[in-house]
């Protein structure tokens, strides 16, 4: 299974390291986001710190919509999601694999909205520890929900619109439970972080239970 | 049965293919030539009736039988995004095969040289094909499934293609294929299987022959 796993997980982040589309296509679109939420607030330095954490895991989210459907869409082309059933894989391997790949590279994008955030909104982090928890539990979250769902569209004709549709209102306790750690995080609250935090982890845990049910079910007859 | 979605594309279908054999699917456009071998392939489910694949009842379980099939569709499945060596790379790690296995898989479709750092969305539809041929060579599947395998060829590729076929066939592989070009299927296959609405219309029998080469 972990063979199987590495093998889906390798073969999607050298589609990337070859396209680069999460580099040239994703980045620069949730960096826009962020610029353009800051045109939206005036430029209002304590407007923007005080919204850094909501818009750092929308922009996330966004991004992790694009992520999804791209690596949904290169299983779809010329029928490569029944090449990888032929080969005997089983649906958990095929989305846990996706869903890894998936992970690491919002994590690279997140990793940039962050940088984007210091530069655009001078923000500064209280927490790190805490930061750092909340974003891996979140980015992990978005990418394993992303994956439910781009298996649950792949192939249809409006999963383009399908996608954020699903995938945005279930992704709705990651985006709250993010946003609040991320404000005690970056010290614009004095809400109890971890808290939150341990309500990103089992948010998390809840979607790897429904991956693992669903799995089957969404690749077999995908 | 076998439907496609809620449609029966298949209804009436008695076929049976002994190992090693090589059938030529025949029939006009949307005869359910595609649909059956998607079936065979456990990739359609059959509903209502009997069907039994290697061994394999495809009615009860159709994702046993998979690992044994290797199929090509009227797209190549590649990933336009990978260079050539990067895809062959893949399928050899995905089937377990040696990179031994994948150079001569590759060599016997003329997949060497600087062709084999070219991504795979810059080849033109036979190349593409030539890889996809090259990734079923890999996968040494028990049946082969093929849809159209000759469009798109090149005269010294087709070739390659029936050798083989007719190599896999002597190792003692089964092969299935659905084709319009008459001429090439009188010449690679044994036993020409007729379709027509669904159901099969003319059908000579296990080992029967029509070679007219």
């Amino acid at each position: 299974m972990w063979r199987e796993i590495w093998l889906i997980c390798r073969k999607d982040l050298t589609v990337e390291r070859r396209a680069r589309v999460t580099l040239i296509q994703i980045v620069p679109t949730v960096l826009l986001i962020l610029v353009v939420f800051a045109f939206a607030f005036d430029a209002n330095p304590s407007l923007l710190g005080a919204g850094a954490g909501g818009l750092f895991w929308v922009a996330v989210l966004f991004g992790t919509v694009l992520g999804a459907k791209r690596s949904f869409d290169i299983e779809a082309e010329g029928g490569n999601l029944d090449a990888l059933r032929l080969g005997g894989l089983s649906p958990a391997a095929i989305l846990w694999g996706k869903a890894a790949a998936l992970a690491i590279q919002m994590a690279a994008v997140a990793l940039c909205t962050a940088a984007g955030l210091v530069v655009l909104f001078s923000v500064t982090v209280s927490d790190w520890l805490l930061l750092v928890t909340a974003a891996v539990c979140g980015t992990a979250a978005f990418s394993i929900c992303g994956c439910l769902y781009g298996a649950m569209t792949v192939g249809l004709r409006s999963a383009d619109t399908l996608l954020p549709l699903l995938l945005i209102p279930v992704a709705a306790p990651v985006l709250l439970a993010g946003t609040r750690a991320f404000d005690v995080a970056l010290g614009t609250s004095a809400d109890q972080g971890w808290s939150w935090t341990a309500l990103l982890a089992v948010v998390l845990v809840t979607y790897v239970a429904v991956g693992w049910a669903a799995a089957g079910p969404l690749l077999e007859d995908a | 049965m076998a439907l496609l979605d809620r449609f029966p594309a298949l209804a009436g279908v008695d076929l049976s293919v002994e190992s090693g054999e090589m059938v030529c699917l025949r029939g006009p456009n949307g005869a359910g030539k595609t649909t059956l071998l998607r079936a065979c392939a456990g990739l359609v489910p059959v509903r209502g009736s009997r069907a039994e694949v290697l061994g394999y009842d495809v009615v009860a379980d159709r994702r046993s039988v998979r690992r044994h099939i290797g199929m090509l569709g009227h797209r190549a499945p590649l990933y336009r995004d990978l260079r050539v060596d990067d895809q062959l790379r893949h399928c050899a790690a995905l089937h377990r095969a040696s990179d031994a296995e994948a150079s001569t898989a590759a060599e016997r479709f003329s997949l060497d040289g600087r062709l084999m750092e070219v991504a795979i969305r810059r080849l033109s539809e036979g190349q593409q094909r030539r890889v996809a041929l090259a990734c079923l060579t890999i996968a040494r599947p028990q049946l082969w499934l093929l849809d159209e395998p000759h469009a798109g060829l090149d005269c010294a590729s087709r070739d390659a293609l029936d050798d083989l076929l007719g190599d896999a066939v002597a190792a003692g592989a089964t092969v299935m294929f659905a084709t319009h070009e008459t001429g090439r299927a009188r010449v690679a296959a044994a036993r020409q299987v007729t379709l027509a609405g669904g159901r099969v219309s003319a059908d000579p029998g296990v080992g029967s022959s029509d070679d007219v080469a």
